[in-house]
């Protein structure tokens, strides 16, 4: 007989004998129902393996302009060896942040590995592009006259050593006068000036002559459409004033006009 | 018939011909006599200054435009340095520079001959000169100047002696030297038009005016003593006058015109004619010389500028009007009566001068030309002949009448941009005066 038959053998009458205490059936002794299962073995005395896990890992803020930089911020347990990708690398802390600048929009992930296997995790920061530089507050004064004026009033011009206004210089004219009318009542304090140019060609003290012609042909035009003299100037440029100084009809015509400026 | 007609008129052509050549002989002469101008040696500190002396001399005489130099290298080898050197030649024996036949027979042929020395005294330069009529027969008849002249020992007292001994070489044939005198002009060169001044002969030339805005057509009073100019410094182009001895700003009350311009003053130094837009037109009037007593001139729907003054008359004026079409030269009194046209109606004319004698004007005329391309013409102003002094060769306008009435300082591009030169009233020796940047609108003072 050996120990282990004993043991059973001694389990089954402590058993027998519980029973038999309620109900005291000396059969079962004499006839048991069947053999016992085997004991299951001893579990094995080992080391915990536990998964690494990330706890957090964030990119604050989230969203960026271009330039400005986000902080990455991790917490990870159970992990011997953490890399953040891209651009960052292997971080040496599991719990630790970081700057980062990126130049478009970026998902950085975040590897933990340990004995317990890998975990993983994402944050991504939105890149986005400046806005365009604030736009002024709208001054408290208006556009500048000589800007308004030099691109509402048109120049008129002249046929060679006329001072006449010819017809294509009434159609200008007759535009100028209503715009500048409503400039006027705009710029209440402001004041016109016509200034009368010629080509190159003849004499500059003759030229200065017909500069003041044109000049004050213009004005009286506008005058006969109603246009108030008293804030409008004339002067002559003569030839001192070229806007170009090219020696054919083509310049030659560009300088003989009517100009309009404000001050 | 048809034949007869062309011989009259090929002979009307030869008649307008030889008046227009005759208006240059008149003014500046057919036969030119010739002088002899060899250099002069020094002794002592006044030798180093013999170059600037000797080269200003033969400047001075040259540029008159009155002699033919007589070529240096036929001069003979012994110049005499004395009047007492000139020795009379034995009979037989060549005549050396030392006899009056030496200078006056060929090669040299002149008839004129200057000689002399220089030296020092009491730290001075002194000038022994003489000028010989070597034509004529004996040494009592020849000598025409024989006199002392002092100045500073240094090279501008050599030159202000040169220029001295010049001066009274030439006064003696009537011809006025233009020592002293000096031209007007505007420069763009400082950045802006302003004024300018340089001597006749372009040396020292120095800013007259600096208002920093467009400062141009400038005039000078025939005394010298004051300049005017049209100037943009109130914003306008109005009047401005100027003392040339001050360079001070003198009164002168502009009408409330949008344009006063174009002065000129009046041969008696009281009174200016100018251009004013004061009734819409650019027309002239008369003032006293602070721009009172303002009487119009003309009065018409066109542009009239440019009024000169007769100098010796004081009675007449050429003006340039717009009034028969594109601009041409007029005439009338000094009241604004008998109003004539002096060009042919031909192209457009502008810029006359007075010659000082009163009977001749310079002006600039496109006549031949395209618009633009003026050239100078001397016009008889009691015939209307004229005779054209420049040649197409670029834009040649503002001529001015040197106070020598010799010669003539004008504007050109003919090198590129604007420059100022002077040249004789023939057309010859055409001299450039300025460099440095754009130069124009020359006037010159006496």
């Amino acid at each position: 007989m050996t120990r282990k038959t004993l043991g059973v053998l001694a389990l089954t009458l402590s058993l027998l004998s519980t029973g038999a205490g309620c109900k005291k059936k000396i059969g079962n002794l004499s006839k048991p129902d069947a053999p016992a299962a085997p004991a299951p073995p001893p579990p094995r005395i080992e080391e915990p393996k536990v998964r690494p896990t990330v706890a957090t890992f964030t990119a604050e803020p989230s969203a960026i302009e271009k330039g400005a930089s986000s902080t990455l911020r991790w917490l990870v347990k159970d992990a011997t060896k953490v890399t953040i990708t891209p651009g960052v690398g292997e971080v040496t802390t599991l719990d630790g942040s970081r700057s980062v600048f990126p130049g478009a929009t970026t998902t950085y992930r975040l590897m933990a590995e340990g004995p317990g296997g890998t975990a993983e995790s994402s944050a991504t920061v939105t890149v986005t592009q400046p806005p365009p530089p604030a736009v002024e507050a709208p001054k408290a004064t208006k556009e500048d006259f000589s800007v308004v004026v030099s691109r509402e009033l048109g120049d008129v011009f002249f046929d060679y050593d006329k001072s006449d206004i010819s017809e294509s210089g009434r159609g200008t004219l007759t535009r100028n006068a209503d715009k500048l009318k409503q400039l006027l009542i705009d710029y209440p304090s402001a004041i016109v000036t016509i200034e009368g140019h010629c080509d190159e060609r003849g004499s500059a003290e003759y030229n200065l002559g017909l500069g003041d012609r044109r000049a004050l042909s213009a004005m009286d035009f506008l005058k006969q459409l109603g246009v108030s003299a008293d804030r409008v100037r004339t002067v002559s440029y003569g030839k001192e004033r070229p806007q170009c100084t090219d020696a054919n009809e083509d310049c030659y015509q560009k300088n003989r006009r009517a100009h309009f400026s404000g001050n | 018939m048809n034949k007869k007609l062309f011989f009259f008129l090929g002979f009307c052509a030869l008649l307008a011909l030889a008046q227009q050549s005759n208006i240059v002989i008149k003014l500046v002469g057919q036969e030119k006599p010739t002088i002899a101008v060899p250099d002069l040696r020094g002794s002592g500190a006044s030798q180093a200054y013999m170059g600037a002396f000797n080269s200003t001399l033969y400047s001075d005489l040259e540029s008159s435009g009155y002699f033919t130099m007589a070529a240096k290298s036929m001069y003979p080898l012994q110049v005499p340095q004395r009047s007492q050197d000139f020795q009379s030649p034995a009979p037989g024996a060549p005549a050396t520079g030392l006899s009056l036949a030496g200078w006056a027979n060929p090669p040299v042929s002149t008839t004129y001959l200057t000689f002399g020395y220089a030296g020092e005294s009491n730290g001075q330069f002194v000038l022994y000169g003489w000028l010989y009529n070597v034509k004529q027969p004996d040494l009592q008849n020849a000598q025409m100047i024989g006199k002392i002249y002092l100045g500073p020992m240094s090279e501008v007292g050599a030159t202000k002696v040169a220029h001295e001994f010049a001066a009274d070489i030439l006064k003696l044939f009537g011809v006025e030297s233009l020592f002293g005198t000096r031209v007007f002009f505007v420069s763009n060169r400082s950045g802006a038009k302003e004024i300018w001044s340089m001597d006749w002969d372009g040396t020292n030339q120095k800013q007259v005016t600096s208002y920093k805005t467009i400062t141009t057509m400038p005039s000078v009073s025939s005394d010298g003593s004051r300049i005017a100019f049209t100037s943009y410094l109130n914003g306008l182009p109005q009047i401005v006058v100027h003392s040339t001895e001050t360079n001070r700003r003198l009164p002168f009350f502009n009408q409330q015109a949008s344009m006063n311009s174009n002065l000129t003053f009046a041969p008696d130094g009281k009174h200016v004619i100018y251009s004013s837009s004061i009734s819409q037109h650019p027309n002239l009037y008369g003032a006293d010389l602070n721009g009172g007593g303002i009487k119009r001139l003309t009065s018409g729907r066109f542009i009239d500028v440019e009024a000169k003054i007769n100098p010796k008359t004081g009675g007449d004026v050429v003006f340039i009007s717009g009034r028969g079409g594109p601009q041409q030269l007029y005439r009338m009194s000094i009241e604004g009566t008998d109003v004539e046209r002096l060009t042919s109606g031909e192209g457009q004319a502008s810029n006359p001068s007075w010659h000082p004698n009163g009977t001749h004007v310079a002006f600039s005329w496109t006549r031949g030309y395209d618009p633009g391309n003026f050239n100078i013409f001397i016009m008889d102003v009691a015939t209307k002949n004229y005779v054209q002094l420049t040649h197409g060769a670029g834009r040649n306008e503002n001529p001015w009448w040197g106070p020598d009435g010799r010669h003539i300082v004008f504007a050109s591009n003919r090198s590129g941009g604007m420059q100022i030169y002077t040249m004789l009233a023939d057309g010859t020796q055409v001299k450039q005066l300025t460099k440095a940047g754009r130069n124009e609108m020359p006037v010159w003072g006496k």
